[in-house]
């Protein structure tokens, strides 16, 4: 019983095998990823190991406090910037092996040509809550 | 309405459905109706007092019988409907099927079946607290921070896997005290009392079967939940045993969980978790942690590595040593040990600090942060090593 976050990338992520933007693939390699998406999300409800899944954005803005009475600076997106979240899905399951056969399997939705995409995912395990019993 | 007093009666009332022929995974989710009706027509008062004055047939004075009728009924119900919707003729008597007398050991044999072995652990877990406990998925869900539909699906799956096991089948009562043992000790704190939940239902199988190691788990649980006042600090963080106010310990829970204990160790067909349970009850007996007898622990942590031959308890034997004999015999102890180890860096910082080597263990308490795997330790360690640092520096 562990949670894990599931992280994909639109960048900085190394590169994936079928490394074609999703910008030029045809409609129907779309639509077949984003079912596959949906299918492998219904299934892990249905395994009792959803959690939440996300999609992001690609644009965002950077935000910080800056001093008494003043509004928050904005700023960005800095293009520099090496990491970008695309999105993630949070998994409750028995072990860490089987979080990383989950991430495979999320990792071989199909893209350009129907063929999976094998896009590198990112685990995360989450920090838990301290066990009871110590010594 | 007593929750308490409903949810003990949830395996029995469970068990005299099966009995009657129901199958195992209907049963369940008529019972739980049941006491979801319970909850909601049940008047507020049912001590003692109030069932005198109550006439008969009513909840009051019959609360198992109120659950038994109507558990009996939604199944009956449920089943019609399941059966009208499979065009089928209506199989099923009004009357109650006459079954074998309810056994004494239903509820033993629930424990068995949520804890079979061919679930895995957090579906034994979450079983086990729906059909033995009588807790709502809702309850289940959220005190294991997982959305309601997705533990509904863990509990149905769990119930699917387990529905060729025969309810009269002697299980093996070691998967059900790991199972406790996990709900007592990686239970998260939501408004479900999970470490409550674990002894209510210890205690209820320490009922239900006479064997050393239930007491053992049992004694166990009551001496770690009788220092969890002292445990956290008001800010929430994590108070190690060490610097614990040791008047906040619930001294009625230890000398409970001591007394079972003795009971069990006098037996003497020793466990892991009665050796467990020794260790801890030899903290809860030191007035202050000074007055430890840390020569005895680490006597217990030498019986329990022949018990499990764990190297986490090897681990932990390395901290008693060093505290029984100097923190340069636990770095020996250490050694030896492979450092992948979870804590093995912790453990490993600690002794150091304590062998007056400030800035090894500095560099290793702040690894040892890196490593943790909850929050509450990571901030723990963080602040050891900040604490060195600015010793060393200042």
């Amino acid at each position: 019983m562990a949670k894990y976050l599931l992280l994909k990338h639109y960048r900085g992520a190394p590169a994936a095998v079928n490394d074609v933007p999703m910008d030029q693939w045809s409609p129907e390699e779309i639509s077949a990823h984003v079912q596959y998406m949906n299918d492998f999300a219904a299934r892990l409800e249905k395994t009792g190991e959803f959690v939440d899944g996300q999609a992001l954005a690609p644009e965002g803005a950077w935000v910080r406090y800056d001093g008494e009475g003043r509004p928050p600076v904005t700023d960005g997106p800095f293009a520099e910037t090496k990491d970008l979240i695309a999105g993630w899905m949070i998994i409750d399951v028995d072990s860490y092996e089987r979080a990383v056969e989950l991430a495979g399997e999320l990792s071989a939705a199909p893209g350009a040509g129907g063929k999976p995409i094998h896009e590198w995912l990112e685990v995360r395990p989450f920090l838990s809550a301290p066990p009871t019993i110590t010594e | 309405m007593d929750e308490a007093l409903l949810r003990s009666l949830t395996p029995s009332v469970l068990g005299i459905l099966v009995r009657r022929g129901a199958d195992f995974a209907a049963a369940e989710d008529a019972v739980q109706d049941a006491l979801v009706e319970a909850v909601r027509v049940w008047p507020a008062d049912l001590s003692p007092s109030s069932r005198l004055r109550s006439s008969k047939g009513d909840p009051i004075r019959d609360p198992k019988g109120w659950l038994v009728t109507v558990a009996w009924r939604k199944f009956l119900d449920a089943t019609r409907a399941d059966t009208a919707r499979r065009r089928r003729e209506d199989l099923v008597d009004e009357e109650p099927a006459p079954g074998p007398a309810p056994a004494v050991d239903d509820t033993l044999q629930l424990y068995f079946l949520c804890a079979h072995p061919s679930l895995t652990p957090s579906s034994a877990v979450a079983l086990t607290l729906r059909a033995v406990g009588g807790l709502t998925t809702r309850q289940i869900a959220q005190a294991y921070l997982v959305p309601e539909a997705t533990m509904a699906q863990r509990i149905s799956r769990a119930k699917r896997t387990v529905s060729g096991v025969r309810f009269d089948q002697p299980g093996d009562v070691a998967t059900v005290l790991r199972v406790l043992y996990l709900v007592f000790n990686e239970g998260y704190s939501g408004d479900v009392d999970l470490a409550a939940e674990a002894i209510r239902l210890t205690r209820q199988l320490a009922a239900a079967i006479d064997h050393p190691e239930v007491a053992g788990l049992l004694a166990l649980m009551l001496l770690h939940h009788a220092r969890r006042a002292a445990r956290t600090g008001p800010d929430g963080s994590l108070v190690p045993l060490a610097e614990q106010d040791r008047g906040r310990w619930d001294t009625g829970s230890i000398a409970e969980g001591v007394g079972i204990l003795q009971a069990a160790l006098a037996r003497d067909r020793l466990g892991e978790f009665q050796a467990q349970a020794a260790i801890a009850a030899l903290h809860a007996d030191a007035p202050t942690a000074e007055e430890t007898d840390w020569v005895q622990i680490v006597e217990w942590y030498d019986e329990l590595a022949r018990l499990t031959d764990s190297p986490v308890v090897r681990l932990n034997r390395a901290v008693a040593v060093g505290e029984a004999d100097g923190p340069r015999a636990g770095l020996a102890a250490l050694a030896v040990l492979d450092d992948s180890l979870p804590r093995h860096a912790a453990v490993a910082a600690y002794l150091h600090e304590r062998d007056g080597d400030l800035a090894t263990a500095a560099r290793l308490y702040a690894e040892a942060a890196r490593k943790a795997p909850d929050l509450a330790e990571r901030d723990h360690l963080t602040r050891q090593a900040a604490r060195l640092n600015a010793r060393r520096c200042g």
